[in-house]
């Protein structure tokens, strides 16, 4: 901290700081005119002045402390866990105001009242400080080179190229033992992301009542969402969850016309089910528009055609949402007839087409 | 009294034959600080940085970073019996069950806006002064690193109470890392131990947020201002005020007060806010699960132009030799992002390269006297805007019952028209303001006085400016494009790097060639011979 302070003796006036002017140079600069004359504020001039802002600071100082006790008062007078439903949240509620206020006013006052104070009653003369430039002397920077000339000379560092080599080539891969044992923070995804839950015969279960679901009991235009049968029994039930998340929705028979000739078979009278897991970046595709058949992620709005296989119609999705194929158990209930033949969600390196 | 005064100069005596501390005392007590209201940006992301410390630390006291699965059974009745993480349950009782938990809790998320904000607002403050020029470019890097570095630390901040909304943040995040060529999967694998999500995503992220990325704050911050003190603040042209001096108020006992002062009005005004804004109620989202998502989600504002770039990017894939991949989400989350921050780290190194000015710089621009730079300046923040808004096109779509479709496309277009139209208009209002000097330098302030001549001619009266503000209206330098250097030096010798030097002096006239001059004495007195 090279500090190089000269105040200004004569009251702030800079004359001195102000660049010698040399010939010919006031025709094309106007003059610095250096610092105003102070300006003394009425406070400096009036003790009565100055005794009314010192009560100012003194009353802003004092709504601090006021500030503070609201807060003790009010953190031991509401006691929101002592009541229940709405009564609580209100408490929680009246709780949070009196608390937040009181705490604002004890710090916002102990603020507003130390810059009043130093506003109105601390002296307002300017000063002025030199300002050297950052850079060192010559003799500094000479001085600098022949310490470190003379200390890589004691170093050897230049001569001994065993020594400089053998070290670089130890710290080198030190950095490799910060990295390796980050190797067990998670498994390999081998081929995870491409299976889901759903296996064939696997019930469609709506998500969240859990209820299996029959043909029947949907009407044209009916959307459902749906859980393979069982998952919250899996060993890690959100991650599975994650990826077998699907939608069903069953369309009129003119609304199939258009679907894809490979995927013929797939419905069970009209009801199609999809993956709701976004081909983005993996937002729950939730959104159905019953009048056009889209289904909208609320996320980065792509939007699929559900009449068209689940074709991209806008958005920033590359891919169809996969489908699911369906058929029906011999209770009549709506299952899955295989896994998804692609993986679901997001694209990554490994996925093939 | 004096036995008062006898025991401080006891303990100070003290600490100074342990220390040596009055050396440093003497010289820093008085130290200058010139003073501007937009100095005080700067403070208001520091005070809010030590204010998420203490509120951040109070959380962590009661906090549950783990996503093992409860099922609730605590105040807030509407959630009872329902299966939730550890993380999001505590996140409850701190809202709910530890008195002033809740106040805290918005206290801690409306601090990390207003941080965020703030050291937004105080860089386009440092830009559009120049002051990031020579010795101060080491401190933008930092400030640069302090903005996208917040970013993540607030990502992860509003992730930790594992709510509905936030995990949707981090299924985003998911798929941008599976978005990596070659090695994406594995980060993602590494990243959530396994699949999405887990259970060991909230632990990890947990103290990455309150351990690793503040030790990094604080020790980057403490560089930023340590430098600050040591280079000496800059300050406005004015007079009295040269590059050789600092004109201000000292350090004890006025700075120390307003300063003080100030980060007391910052805490205050931010719990105030917090008492009577509430913001995200993480109980009526309800915990996270991967097969929900409510409508309209939005992530916290500084997110906001990823979100948009996200949302307005074509949808591009690549598919080839059984490999994915995904340019719709690897370009506009990393690649884009990326770039910008490059740019904005670079940018002193790049003006001072095109400009040649290598001095140094202590007396702050008035934005107007660089009208590339304050047209490149707002060009950026109209970027950031559009992208912004690009972001909340399904809330924009809703509130004024337009299309998506359209608003979306609407952005793509927007984002390569508007941003240059605005550094031309931002240049042209720079260079109107610059001529409005000069006239303001040459002909005085029109005072409205109409004044009829004993020949009949009416006038009006002219007032001519102090000499202070003529001062401040001509004390900037009017710089010329260099000048491209001659293909051979003086002795016939070719000059190398004659393709640098040419995109310099192309790059130079595109920065100075319409520059307006200060008017000059001479110019003032040849006017006044005339009349």
């Amino acid at each position: 901290m090279s500090d190089d302070l000269h105040t200004d003796p004569a009251g702030g006036h800079g004359h001195d700081e102000i660049e010698p002017v040399r010939t010919g140079e006031l025709e094309t600069r106007f003059r610095d005119p250096g610092l105003p004359a102070h300006i003394y504020r009425r406070s400096d001039i009036d003790p009565r002045a100055a005794k009314r802002r010192e009560r100012e600071v003194a009353a802003l100082f004092g709504l601090s402390t006021l500030g503070t006790l609201l807060f003790i008062v009010a953190f031991f007078v509401i006691k929101p866990t002592d009541a229940s439903g709405s009564e609580m949240l209100s408490r929680v509620g009246l709780s949070t105001k009196l608390l937040g206020l009181g705490l604002g006013l004890a710090l916002f006052c102990i603020g507003a009242g130390a810059i009043h104070w130093a506003k109105t009653l601390m002296p307002d003369d300017e000063i002025v400080a030199v300002r050297k430039p950052m850079r060192s002397s010559d003799e500094d920077r000479a001085g600098a080179i022949e310490a470190m000339k003379e200390g890589a000379a004691g170093a050897g560092l230049g001569r001994r190229k065993l020594i400089r080599n053998s070290l670089v080539g130890a710290l080198a891969p030190l950095g490799l033992l910060a990295i390796i044992p980050l190797r067990d923070l998670g498994p390999l995804p081998g081929d995870s992301l491409e299976h889901t839950a759903w296996k064939a015969g696997k019930r469609l279960m709506s998500d969240p009542a859990g209820h299996p679901i029959k043909p029947e009991d949907m009407e044209i235009g009916g959307v459902v969402h749906v859980l393979p049968e069982g998952i919250e029994n899996s060993e890690h039930p959100l991650n599975d969850e994650a990826k077998a998340t699907a939608i069903v929705i069953r369309l009129a028979p003119e609304d199939l016309d258009n679907q894809r000739p490979d995927r013929k078979g797939w419905d069970v009278s009209g009801i199609v089910c999809y993956s709701k897991v976004c081909t983005h970046v993996g937002c729950p595709v939730g959104l159905y528009e019953q009048q056009t058949h889209h289904l909208l992620c609320p996320c980065h709005q792509s939007t699929f055609d559900v009449t068209r296989n689940c074709e991209v119609i806008f958005g920033p999705a590359h891919r169809p949402l996969p489908q699911l194929k369906l058929t029906t158990d011999s209770d009549g209930y709506l299952v899955a007839a295989q896994d998804f033949q692609e993986p679901v969600g997001p694209s990554f390196w490994e996925r093939g087409n | 009294m004096p036995d008062l005064e006898k025991s401080a100069g006891k303990i100070a005596n003290d600490i100074d034959e342990r220390f040596g501390s009055a050396n440093f005392v003497r010289r820093s007590a008085r130290k200058v600080f010139p003073d501007h209201w937009s100095f005080m940006l700067g403070e208001i992301a520091l005070y809010s940085f030590i204010i998420l410390l203490l509120t951040g630390t109070f959380l962590a006291l009661w906090f549950k970073p783990s996503q093992g699965q409860v099922v609730y059974d605590g105040s807030y009745v509407p959630l009872h019996g329902l299966r939730m993480s550890e993380a999001y349950a505590s996140t409850l009782h701190i809202s709910f069950d530890v008195r002033g938990g809740l106040i805290i809790r918005q206290i801690h998320h409306w601090a990390a806006l207003i941080f965020v904000a703030a050291m937004i607002v105080h860089s386009a403050r440092v830009f559009f002064t120049g002051a990031f020029r020579k010795p101060r470019e080491t401190n933008w890097l930092i400030g640069v690193g302090l903005i996208s570095l917040s970013i993540i630390e607030g990502l992860l901040g509003y992730s930790l109470p594992d709510d509905l909304l936030s995990g949707t943040g981090f299924r985003i995040a998911e798929g941008v890392l599976l978005s990596i060529p070659v090695v994406g999967t594995y980060l993602s694998f590494f990243l959530f131990g396994g699949q999405f999500p887990g259970e060991d995503l909230i632990p990890r992220i947990y103290t990455i947020h309150v351990l690793l990325l503040p030790g990094i704050f604080l020790a980057l911050i403490t560089v930023h201002v340590m430098l600050v003190w040591y280079q000496k603040h800059t300050q406005y042209p004015g007079e009295g005020r040269t590059e050789k001096n600092s004109v201000g108020y000292p350090f004890f006992p006025v700075y120390t007060a307003k300063a003080g002062g100030f980060f007391f009005i910052t805490f205050g005004v931010t719990t105030l806010l917090s008492a009577f804004a509430t913001i995200n109620p993480i109980w009526l989202f309800g915990p996270y699960t991967p097969t929900q998502v409510s409508a309209g989600s939005q992530p916290d504002f500084y997110m906001g132009f990823l979100e948009g770039v996200l949302r307005m990017f074509p949808n591009w894939e690549i598919h080839a030799f059984g490999d994915t991949l995904s340019l719709n989400v690897l370009v506009p989350t990393l690649l884009i992002p990326g770039l910008l921050f490059t740019a904005m780290a670079i940018y002193p190194m790049l003006e001072a390269w095109v400009t040649g000015d290598h001095r140094e710089h202590h007396i702050l621009d008035r934005p107007r006297n660089a009208p590339t730079r304050t047209g490149i300046g707002v060009m950026a923040i109209v970027t950031w805007l559009i992208l912004l808004a690009a972001g909340a096109n399904d809330i924009l779509a809703i509130t004024f019952h337009l299309s998506i479709n359209s608003i979306t496309w609407f952005f793509r277009f927007a984002v390569f028209t508007i941003p240059p139209l605005s550094y031309l208009v931002t240049k042209r209002i720079c260079l109107g303001l610059q001529r409005r000097d000069r006239d303001l330098v040459l002909h005085g302030r029109e005072t409205g006085r109409i004044v009829r001549l004993a020949h009949g001619e009416m006038i009006e009266v002219h007032e001519p400016i102090s000499e202070a503000e003529r001062f401040v209206l001509t004390q900037h330098e009017s710089p010329r494009p260099l000048e491209l250097e001659p293909a051979a030096d003086a002795n016939g010798i070719p000059r190398r790097h004659i393709l640098a030097s040419k995109i310099r002096a192309r790059m130079s006239r595109f920065y100075f060639e319409d520059t307006v001059a200060p008017p000059t004495p001479a110019e003032v007195h040849e006017l006044e011979s005339h009349h």
